[in-house]
């Protein structure tokens, strides 16, 4: 047996022994887990199976087992992905550590700071938020004014972040600030790492047009930050902020094309389509969605072939070049356009705000819907995205 | 493990050679001269030779008959690289679709026959399907009636591709069933020179050839069917699929051309004093065909790439490959021309060659309508 046939063998068998049952169903949205020091585990299995996924690394399958990781191979990854998916397991943590924050700090940080923070983000201990966004700074991120001013032994941190997702629920921040207010906007800038639990740090959250509030506006009032907590050089924080918002983007880019929602997911638009508008033959009755409906999986269907092209591309040494940003406009752009479609299949069924008239997912489409709105928007706007594109990749004159 | 989604060294060396010899031999200007001088047989005897000596005319056929075995993916690379310069060829009609449809169908004293005339650059080929305007594999209403030890063939068919000038044609026809039904359909291979047999030219607004046939009761043997009788259907839309695919990568070709003239014109054409480049209206536009064209380069090779490693997605993914080029070619073909101004209007300006191949391209083997519908009714809805 070759030694990848005996890592599948092992991997299965692990599984199936401690894959809780009550992980192997689809998750509902209130159900994911995000871990940190104040978690609600409304389904017990949940925090089971982040804890031994977490202590053998496999939340994050590729960090190395120094930072927490499960060490594995691609190839090995790969199969453990295929064996996860067999037995229909649940993500087992969600994750700005993982998506953001971790991939950041394996490039950038100090070994000391590596070895401190990758294994908790790995157990998922503390749950992380991402201070960028400022009420004078969204598309213009590098305008930013938060300022930390150095006194000594500490960084003292003054300014608010806006657009903080889930900053009221978050353990610690990794926060862009200036701290050169004289030098070019793209030079002051450093990266930052602080407990929100530090006094003079206060969150409000902000309620969406989607009813959630998944965004809070942080405010930082004279907190202290101790200096090793600084991640790589000072002032130049923006090259790190920079190599994070493409992990962001591809994090967000890909949401719309998978889960139940995506094509030939059980809630699709092509099955919600026969169920809420009809169905003559095993067609969609309406010939004009159904042209419309095909139109917009056949993108979807490109896109993920071209996330494979682009992978391959990588694997075989081609640098990463224009990939998040062709993939966050894309990807955020479809998966509006996918909950548009929902609403033209379902109609008046998903309209519904509240109340027993609708049921449990007629209303979930109608709130996803809104809330997809804003994948357009954070992580860079979709003109920003162009501009990047017209810029890095066509060389357009500025 | 599937194939990567990436040429291989061969195959990269292949594309070279072709861009290399393609863009010496038969530039835009070469096409330029066949339409201008109203050439008859509207393309380049002497250079098909010369294609067919590099292996191109044989390129999916296999060695045993003659050819260099380099599979869709080679065939798809050399088709990019026609797009390119409008080369008027019979890459389509013969060695793609004439090569095709004897390999799927053909008898072995066929394949024996054929596949080596093809591959010398001897014999040209042409699909007799279309009846009507509109792309539709089953709406035949051309007879074949059996009589005595072979058939009558009689009917008349249109927008055949390469049909002036082809020697053989493989005709569909209905053996049996109504105009419209999916089955009762036979393919035979009739010689163009067979009495019954009338050829006229169809001049297309993109200048390549295609024809109007009639067949006024020709007399058709047992040996002329390909494939088996009333069995026509599957191989006509595994052709018809392969061709969908093979012609999206024709299409790739002049999109990522003209995109890559129209940057650069952003780059060089200045109004109110700056270069029109740095204007964000156009520049997004710019930024949203690269992503356009970035999923079409991936869906023609992954179709490519379907067809060779016999997936049986294939229907599926030329469906979705020639829809989204009919798409990408049609928005890149109007945005150059657009954002060229005035000058894209000028016969003396490629841009209108490049449209009006788009829109030729867009019709044959289907449209975006009928192929949407179609990967619909493929995927269950």
């Amino acid at each position: 047996m070759s030694d990848l046939e005996k890592f599948r063998t092992e991997t299965r068998a692990w599984l199936e022994e401690n894959c809780p049952p009550s992980m192997r169903t689809p998750m509902p949205e209130d159900e994911t887990c995000w871990g940190g020091r104040n978690p609600v585990y409304k389904n017990p299995g949940t925090k089971v199976w982040m804890d031994r996924m977490g202590a053998r690394g496999w939340t994050v399958p590729t960090w190395p087992r120094e930072y927490g990781g499960g060490g594995l191979s691609k190839e090995e990854n790969q199969i453990l992905q295929q064996e996860l998916w067999r037995v229909r397991a649940r993500m087992p943590l969600a994750s700005f550590g993982i998506w953001m924050l971790g991939p950041a700090l394996l490039e950038f940080a100090s070994e000391e700071q590596k070895r401190h923070y990758l294994p908790q983000i790995a157990r998922g201990e503390i749950r992380w938020c991402q201070g960028y966004s400022e009420p004078g700074a969204g598309s213009d991120l590098a305008g930013l004014q938060t300022k930390a001013e150095d006194m000594g032994d500490h960084y003292l941190v003054n300014g608010s972040k806006i657009w903080t997702s889930y900053g009221h629920l978050a353990d610690w921040i990794f926060c862009l600030v200036r701290t050169d207010p004289k030098a070019s906007k793209h030079r002051g800038i450093s990266f930052l790492l602080f407990d929100m639990a530090t006094p003079g740090v206060s969150t409000k959250p902000i309620t969406l047009i989607s009813g959630a509030s998944v965004f809070a506006q942080t405010f930082f009032d004279n907190v202290k930050v101790p200096k090793p907590q600084l991640v790589g050089t000072l002032n130049d924080g923006w090259t790190i902020a920079k190599a994070l918002l493409q992990h962001e983007r591809n994090m967000i880019g890909n949401m719309g094309n998978t889960g139940i929602t995506g094509p030939g997911g059980s809630r699709s638009p092509a099955a919600m389509a026969k169920r809420y508008s009809g169905e003559i033959k095993g067609r969609i009755a309406d010939p004009a969605l159904r042209l419309e409906i095909a139109r917009h999986n056949m993108n979807s269907r490109a896109f993920g072939v071209t996330g494979q092209r682009m992978a391959d591309e990588m694997k075989a040494g081609a640098p990463p070049g224009p990939a998040s940003s062709m993939f966050k406009y894309y990807g955020t752009e479809q998966n509006k356009r996918k909950f548009e479609l929902l609403l033209q299949a379902m109609g008046t069924s998903a309209l519904g705000w509240e109340g027993k008239a609708f049921d449990e997912n007629e209303l979930g489409v109608t709130r996803e819907w809104l809330r997809s709105k804003g994948n357009s928007i954070e992580g860079g706007t979709s003109e920003v995205q162009l501009n990047i594109i017209a810029k890095n990749v066509l060389r357009l004159p500025d | 493990m599937p194939m990567p989604l990436m040429l291989n060294e061969d195959q990269v060396q292949l594309k070279d050679a072709a861009r290399a010899f393609i863009q010496a031999k038969s530039p835009v200007t070469a096409f330029r001269k066949l339409r201008d001088n109203r050439e008859p047989d509207g393309f380049d005897r002497k250079l098909w030779k010369e294609m067919a000596e590099l292996g191109w005319a044989g390129i999916i056929i296999p060695e045993e008959f003659g050819g260099v075995g380099f599979g869709y993916v080679g065939l798809g690379v050399v088709l990019e690289e026609a797009g390119r310069t409008l080369l008027a060829s019979p890459l389509i009609s013969t060695a793609l679709i004439g090569a095709t449809a004897v390999l799927l169908g053909g008898s072995s004293a066929q394949k024996k026959e054929i596949l080596p005339a093809i591959t010398t650059g001897g014999w040209l080929m042409a699909l007799a399907h279309e009846e009507g305007p509109h792309h539709s594999p089953y709406a035949v209403s051309t007879k074949a009636k059996a009589e005595g030890d072979g058939f009558i063939l009689s009917g008349k068919k249109t927008f055949v591709l390469d049909g002036h000038v082809a020697d053989q044609l493989i005709v569909v026809a209905r053996t049996s069933g109504k105009r419209d039904a999916k089955q009762g359909l036979t393919l035979f291979l009739v010689d163009r020179a067979t009495p019954g047999v009338k050829v006229t030219r169809m001049h297309m607004t993109d200048s390549r050839n295609a024809a109007n046939v009639s067949f006024s009761k020709v007399k058709l043997g047992r040996h002329h069917v390909l494939g088996g009788i009333d069995q026509g259907t599957d191989i006509l839309d595994a052709v018809l699929d392969r061709a969908r695919i093979g012609l999206a990568a024709e299409m790739l070709g002049g999109v990522r051309e003209e995109f890559e003239r129209t940057v650069e014109y952003l780059k060089t054409r200045q109004q109110f004093g700056v270069l029109i480049g740095s204007f964000q209206a156009l520049k997004h536009r710019a930024a949203e065909m690269f992503c356009e064209i970035e999923l079409s380069v991936s869906v023609v090779l992954d179709g490519l790439i379907a067809i060779d490693e016999n997936r049986n997605d294939v229907p599926q993914i030329a469906s979705l490959v020639k829809a989204r080029l009919n798409d990408t070619y049609f928005l890149v073909s109007n945005e150059a021309l657009q954002m060229h101004g005035g000058i894209g209007m000028t016969d003396e300006f490629d841009m209108g060659l490049f449209m009006k191949r788009a829109r030729v391209a867009m019709a044959s083997f289907g449209d975006s309508l009928f192929h949407r519908d179609r990967y619909a009714a493929l995927e269950g809805y």
